[in-house]
């Protein structure tokens, strides 16, 4: 089985926004970056199925010259492959994001079973990625999955809907968008680290079409300071709070 | 005139639905509604229509598709981009649930226009001035979309940032066909299981009693779910709880969770990590206990108690037996 994983890095966010001087962008000369979550789980999905089936994974993804960190942890993982389009700092829209990437997987020279990502990234939250890339290269996608089987060329394929899971099959090849609770994805082990040193992560050049979506400013809202009340410690506290929620009509 | 996608699940409309359409009868008031449903879809159309009326739709279309289970994502984009055709609408908006993102999403894609998910506000014109969510909503994100590539201008409304109010309209169904091919229904649901255990949901629970790391386990649970029993509620969690396996994901509130707005958001021992304040700052009340009086959560709580869960929980939870009794 032929997998391509497409893969977003996102800054490594803790508590706080600090945004660049123009709030254009987030700040991250001093955070670290990471991968978009769901992208880990899709990551591990594809490694697990190769377990079983054989094959290969190639990554891919659109984004700065150092988005090869990301990269190289991912190969350390299991994946055999990376193919980094990359772009000059500046971020592109969702539309576009997913045209050049539908176009890198259309050109390579590797006929892809399954194409697998997030459902959305970390940071834009378009999604549609996923949907856009399927209708690009005329492939079934199903979204959201959080339960995903194949057999027989053929995925099984389950999201959640309230406290149920709704099920759906589709015939591959298809393109499958996964979110966080798929799986618990593995950490790179020493040996995987040492091995994707010596893995091929290609640079790939495409034209990135006009942006239609055009970002003109950035703000991080204001946290409404709600002026916590302190409601005490132990005993005291605990009494306290049972006054609130009956105020607030819980109890 | 906007229409407005309602998703719903065999007839039952999801309630960011009506949000969507308040939402919507701010950009204009001339707002039509779209159903899309099967013969065992378990929709029924009159009282559907009724409901998005009560809250401003003045036209109801509804398209009945053969062969259409509970939910095929394609096939319902295929009939919304029929009906944009034939209305003329000047915007196509859905609550950014799920399947409203999805069905968007696919309806773009056919008619290669933007899509712009998360929006927080939507002024038309050329272009378009759009404030929307980045990372869930942690900052926000100001944009302007091209206005002839989004002639028609789709787009899904952020959760809870506009109260549902009604706006009692006539709600007038009108029936439409849509040329939808086998290839459009070959990704629906074709089964459903783990049924309701019977259990309150996290996106439907009033009271959410959720716990972090600050938990220390596993065992620590025990405490939260006799809480969550005694007010009616239910359990959540963090990410780093679902992610060292204490949990299921299923309970997991934030960013990559599910995202709520309970009456009450009881966080014991949670930080406040970005990931997890977007799935639960909309909490009508937070309280959280914490030994930090300095974390992140503290800022965003409406109460707070410093202490140590292990020790205050309990006392909790025998506050409200007693007071119970």
């Amino acid at each position: 089985m032929e997998i391509a994983v497409c893969v977003k890095r996102v800054p490594l966010v803790g508590s706080t926004f600090m945004l660049t001087d123009d709030a254009m962008a987030i700040d991250t000369s001093r955070i670290g970056a990471t991968l978009s979550p769901h992208e880990e789980n899709a990551v591990e999905a594809a490694v697990r199925l190769i377990e079983v089936h054989g094959g290969s994974i190639t990554l891919f993804s659109v984004g700065s010259a150092q988005a090869e960190e990301q990269l190289r942890e991912q190969l350390a993982i299991g994946a055999d492959r990376a193919v980094l389009i990359e772009t000059e700092g500046t971020e592109i829209d969702s539309q576009a994001t997913a045209a050049v990437l539908a176009q890198a997987i259309d050109q390579d020279a590797t006929d892809f079973d399954l194409v697998l990502l997030g459902t959305e990234s970390a940071d834009s939250g378009g999604y549609q990625t996923g949907i856009r890339i399927a209708h690009a290269l005329g492939r079934p996608v199903v979204t959201n999955v959080k339960g995903l089987d194949i057999t027989d060329n053929k995925a099984t394929c389950e999201r959640a809907v309230g406290a149920i899971r709704e099920v759906y099959e589709v015939q591959l090849p298809a393109v499958i968008s996964v979110l966080d609770g798929l799986n618990i994805p593995r950490y790179p082990s020493v040996p995987g680290r040492i091995k994707a040193r010596k893995k091929p992560v290609d640079r790939l050049s495409i034209t990135i079409p006009e942006p239609t979506t055009i970002r003109t400013s950035l703000r991080v809202p204001q946290s409404a300071d709600k002026g916590a009340i302190n409601l005490g410690s132990g005993q005291q506290g605990a009494k306290a709070l049972v006054e609130v929620f009956k105020q607030i009509g819980v109890m | 005139m906007i229409l407005v996608y309602a998703d719903h699940d065999r007839g039952v409309i999801e309630p960011l639905t009506f949000q969507a359409l308040t939402f919507a009868r701010d950009i204009d008031p001339d707002v039509h509604a779209v159903l899309i449903g099967g013969s065992s879809a378990g929709l029924n159309a009159s009282t559907a229509a009724a409901e998005l009326g009560e809250y401003g739709a003045q036209v109801v279309h509804i398209a009945g598709l053969s062969d259409y289970s509970d939910y095929a994502p394609l096939a319902a984009a295929r009939a919304l981009v029929t009906l944009l055709g034939s209305t003329g609408a000047q915007a196509l908006i859905a609550a950014s649930s799920p399947r409203g993102n999805e069905v968007l999403a696919h309806v773009a894609a056919i008619t290669d226009r933007p899509f712009v998910a998360d929006c927080y506000s939507i002024a038309i014109g050329a272009p378009h001035k759009i404030v929307r969510a980045r990372w869930a909503g942690n900052l926000h994100e100001e944009v302007d979309v091209d206005a002839e590539a989004a002639d028609v201008l789709i787009a899904t409304v952020f959760p809870h940032i506009t109260e549902a109010t009604t706006a009692p309209a006539a709600g007038a169904i009108t029936e439409f066909t849509a040329a939808v091919s086998q290839d459009d229904l070959a990704v629906q649901v074709i089964n459903r299981v783990g049924a309701s255990t019977g259990g309150v949901t996290l996106p439907e629970a009033k009271v959410i009693v959720s716990g972090g790391r600050g938990m220390g386990g596993p065992d620590g649970f025990g405490i939260l779910e006799s809480i969550a029993a005694a007010l009616g509620g239910t359990v959540g969690c963090t990410r780093v709880v679902t992610s060292a396996g204490w949990r299921p994901h299923s309970e997991q509130v934030g960013q990559t969770g599910t995202k709520v707005a309970p009456d009450l958001y009881l966080a014991c021992g949670i930080s406040g990590a970005t990931q997890h304040l977007a799935g639960c700052k909309n909490s009508k009340t937070l309280v959280a206990i914490n030994t930090d009086p300095d974390a992140t959560i503290m800022n965003h709580a409406d109460y707070i108690i410093v202490g140590d869960v292990n020790q205050v929980l309990p006392m909790v939870l025998q506050e409200i037996q007693d007071a119970k009794s």
